[in-house]
């Protein structure tokens, strides 16, 4: 009779048990931010009332009316609506934020490995550089590129220019552009056979080292398939592209391609900035190599070249990925700071001027933090999958 | 064979045996002293050598035009534009710095009126009686600090800074605030308040309830997904609407709203991961002893895992101290704004005026950050001595 009332479950209070007080936690919490969300939009509804703001998405076929800098879809102030302007700002952000990457990476793995460097004052230098960025706000020094460089760049009478065909000068830089004319699609074609050819070429000879342990110049074909064979179709079509040279006249530069000094401050800083945190990712990476994986590829007979790339970097870039594709989302971020140069991205043409035009801010920074959001969790996916690709498979 | 042959040899010429002394070998090249240094740090093969040079000339066209902008050329003293304004006789001119004496004080306070700019002073004082008790590791009850630091100063400061007739202290509107009283007032109540909520948040997302984990990881992925400035938008045009119209917190307020959760989210992660490096026995450990979760959580596991996550801490700390510059975006002046108002000030108008106000912000924000990251290195050097025992 007693062992049957000691094996059965513990009688306490419904107060302490865990699950019940669990559950009991977790309602109060949900009707708590019920109730704070509940009371934010009827405020809200309130508040836009009182000060007759409109709501609702239908801003977004309306008339924009204002112009912008630079655009890279067709765009005008009067035919232009909201919506337009919006993705002629995403665009501007995934411009500067693409070329961002690529450059903050070759100067992110050139510091980083130069900070490792034997030579005593290249290592010196590279670290004077990571602190000295580091330490510094970004927004900081991206006005002092802005603000006390290139607007101390001479004015339009005064530009430096070379050869009378590239100019610049603190209304931005000016540059030939080239024109196509037809049978460039040739050209493309070609790009494109090249990048294909060079993987199935890439397949196939790593196919064949395994079965046959012979190596072929993957990097030279690919080379040639990727430069050569459109350079060739360039020739066979008979040069279709002639360069629309920018003109200098007494008040402004016509024709060309224009990079506004905007752009070209935003990039600086941002490239310079990650940068540096960039160099510190490759550096951290690169040491957690340990020393022994080096030796024992000396000791196999790998030479420096080969030790680096079969041994020291592939495991290195396990360590570099996540923190990278941390910095990465860092600077696309952080290209939002372009509301204070004046460079026309996402934040400063819709949180900036649409926003102040229709007044309807939570629709506005909402679909702003969308987007971000949105670019935040793809690249996140995409790069976990790549991290689970490269990652080390244990037993 | 090989030996008899050998053996025959010498048998034959008897003139093997040297018998003249040979001359010393020279002796080796350096490989320590400061030849042997340069040698293996600079000189170490021909492409090291290039480099070595390239750097050297590199430096050469950096070094001396920057020493010659700060000091060289450099207006020390003035009493306006003028002073700083290449002329006949200086036809370069250096760094303006006298730009920077004439503002120093609009730089430190603001527009905080000049009678009651002893507050701050005393706000000063006190923030750095707290910061030096609490990051000098050995200092006495640093318990008792941590509550003057988080708790007594925000409170003393508050009725400080903003006034209180009551005490006789005449009331301060937040909209004359203004440089670095700004910057540290908004990285400070940023720090205050992004450790507890950060370390809330972080055990939120590790709970075993569902609903408390759901929303402790979307408030931290959607602050950490989106940017710093689109969440000071949120604050300072989405908050006003959010809330009664009476209580429509003021601008201040709001960045100060934006910042904490903004630096929120990121402690959180931080913490997280100081959690995760927690083995799993300590927790086992602590709930077999029969504490509570929050016993367990106060007395076993925060204590480890919040001293493994200290250089963290301080770099997130790094992170929010020169983000504050982006308060300005809601129309604050904070040290780096009150910069740029000065800049273009007329009064001051002159070639060398903007990059003179740009450097001496660089060095603030430079002392302070590196200030901080050292102190985050040593810390970390200080932990990886006790696990390397």
């Amino acid at each position: 009779m007693s062992i049957a009332q000691e094996s059965g479950p513990p009688k306490v209070a419904l107060i302490y048990d865990p699950k019940i007080r669990s559950i009991a936690y977790q309602v109060i919490l949900c009707a708590i931010i019920l109730f704070l969300a509940w009371s934010a939009v009827r405020n809200a509804a309130d508040n836009l009332a009182r000060a007759k703001i409109a709501s609702g998405f239908g801003f977004w076929n309306q008339t924009a009316g204002f112009d912008i800098s630079q655009t890279l879809i067709e765009y005008s102030a009067q035919g232009g609506t909201y919506g337009r302007a919006f993705w002629v700002g995403l665009l501007n952000t995934l411009l500067v934020a693409a070329i961002g990457i690529v450059l903050a990476t070759i100067v992110g793995f050139l510091v980083g490995i130069a900070r490792l460097s034997r030579n005593w004052l290249i290592g010196r230098l590279a670290s004077g550089y990571v602190e000295l960025i580091r330490n510094v706000p970004l927004l900081l020094q991206l006005l002092f590129w802005y603000n006390a460089v290139l607007k101390a760049l001479p004015d339009l009478r005064d530009s430096w220019s070379v050869f009378g065909n590239v100019y610049l000068n603190n209304r931005g830089f000016f540059a030939p552009y080239p024109i196509f004319g037809e049978g460039i699609g040739l050209v493309v074609g070609a790009f494109v056979v090249g990048v294909v050819g060079a993987i199935a070429f890439r397949i196939w000879a790593r196919k064949r080292q395994e079965r046959t342990g012979q190596q072929a110049p993957i990097g030279l074909v690919a080379l040639g398939l990727i430069v050569g064979l459109p350079i060739l179709a360039f020739f066979v079509a008979g040069m279709p592209a002639t360069l629309e040279y920018p003109e200098k006249g007494r008040f402004n530069i016509r024709g060309g391609m224009e990079i506004l000094p905007e752009f070209v401050a935003l990039l600086i800083g941002l490239v310079l900035y990650t940068g540096a945190f960039i160099a510190e990712v490759v550096r951290a990476g690169i040491m957690a190599v340990s020393k022994g994986q080096t030796e024992a590829a000396g000791a196999l007979g790998l030479r420096t070249g080969q030790t680096l790339k079969l041994v020291v970097i592939p495991q290195a870039m396990r360590v570099i990925i996540p923190p990278l594709t941390n910095q990465y989302l860092n600077l696309t971020k952080n290209s939002s700071l372009a509301v204070f140069v004046g460079y026309p991205d996402l934040v400063q043409i819709f949180t900036g001027t649409v926003l102040n035009q229709t007044g309807q801010a939570v629709e506005v920074v909402m679909i702003t933090m969308a987007v971000y959001l949105t670019i935040s969790l793809v690249t996140s996916m995409a790069m976990n999958w790549y991290n689970a690709r490269i990652a080390l498979v244990e037993r | 064979m090989a030996v008899t042959t050998q053996d025959s040899k010498i048998m034959r010429h008897e003139g093997y045996v040297r018998g003249t002394q040979v001359d010393a070998l020279p002796a080796p090249v350096a490989l320590t002293g400061v030849i042997g240094w340069m040698r293996a740090s600079l000189f170490a093969g021909p492409l090291n050598t290039i480099l070595t040079i390239l750097t050297i000339l590199l430096l050469i066209w950096i070094v001396p035009p920057i020493l010659d902008f700060l000091f060289i050329h450099a207006v020390w003293s003035g009493a306006d534009r003028e002073a700083c304004l290449p002329t006949a006789e200086h036809p370069e001119v250096g760094a303006c710095w006298a730009f920077v004496r004439d503002r120093f004080s609009y730089f430190i306070y603001g527009s905080y009126p000049i009678p009651e700019r002893w507050r701050v002073d005393i706000f000063f004082a006190m923030l750095a009686i707290g910061i030096f008790w609490l990051l000098w590791l050995e200092a006495p009850r640093r318990d008792l600090g941590a509550l003057y630091f988080f708790v007594v100063v925000p409170i003393v400061a508050y009725i400080l800074l903003t006034g209180s007739p009551l005490i006789g202290l005449r009331n301060v509107d937040t909209s004359l605030w203004g440089g670095v009283l700004v910057t540290i007032v908004v990285s400070w109540v940023g720090i205050v308040f992004s450790l507890p909520i950060g370390i809330l948040l972080a055990l939120g997302r590790r709970s075993n309830m569902p609903a408390v984990k759901l929303f402790s990881v979307i408030f931290i992925e959607f602050v950490r997904g989106v940017p710093l400035i689109t969440v000071l938008f949120m604050a300072s045009v989405m908050l006003p609407l959010f809330v009664p119209d009476a209580y429509s917190p003021d601008k201040l307020l709001r960045a100060l709203i934006g910042i904490a959760m903004f630096a929120s989210a990121y402690m959180a992660e931080v913490v997280r991961a100081g959690l995760q490096a927690i083995p799993k026995g300590q927790y086992e450990g602590a709930m077999a002893v029969g504490l509570g979760y929050w016993q367990m959580m106060y007395l076993i596991i925060l204590p480890q895992a919040l001293k493994i996550t200290i250089p963290n801490i301080v770099n997130t700390y790094i992170g929010l101290f020169k983000d504050t510059t982006l308060v300005v975006i809601v129309g604050i002046f904070d040290f780096l704004r009150t910069v740029e108002v000065s800049r273009i000030d007329p009064k001051w108008a002159a070639p060398t005026t903007s990059a003179t106000g740009y450097v001496f912000a660089a060095i603030f924000y430079f002392i302070f950050c590196y200030a901080m990251s050292r102190y985050a290195k040593n810390v970390e050097a200080r932990l990886g001595k006790a696990d390397r025992r």
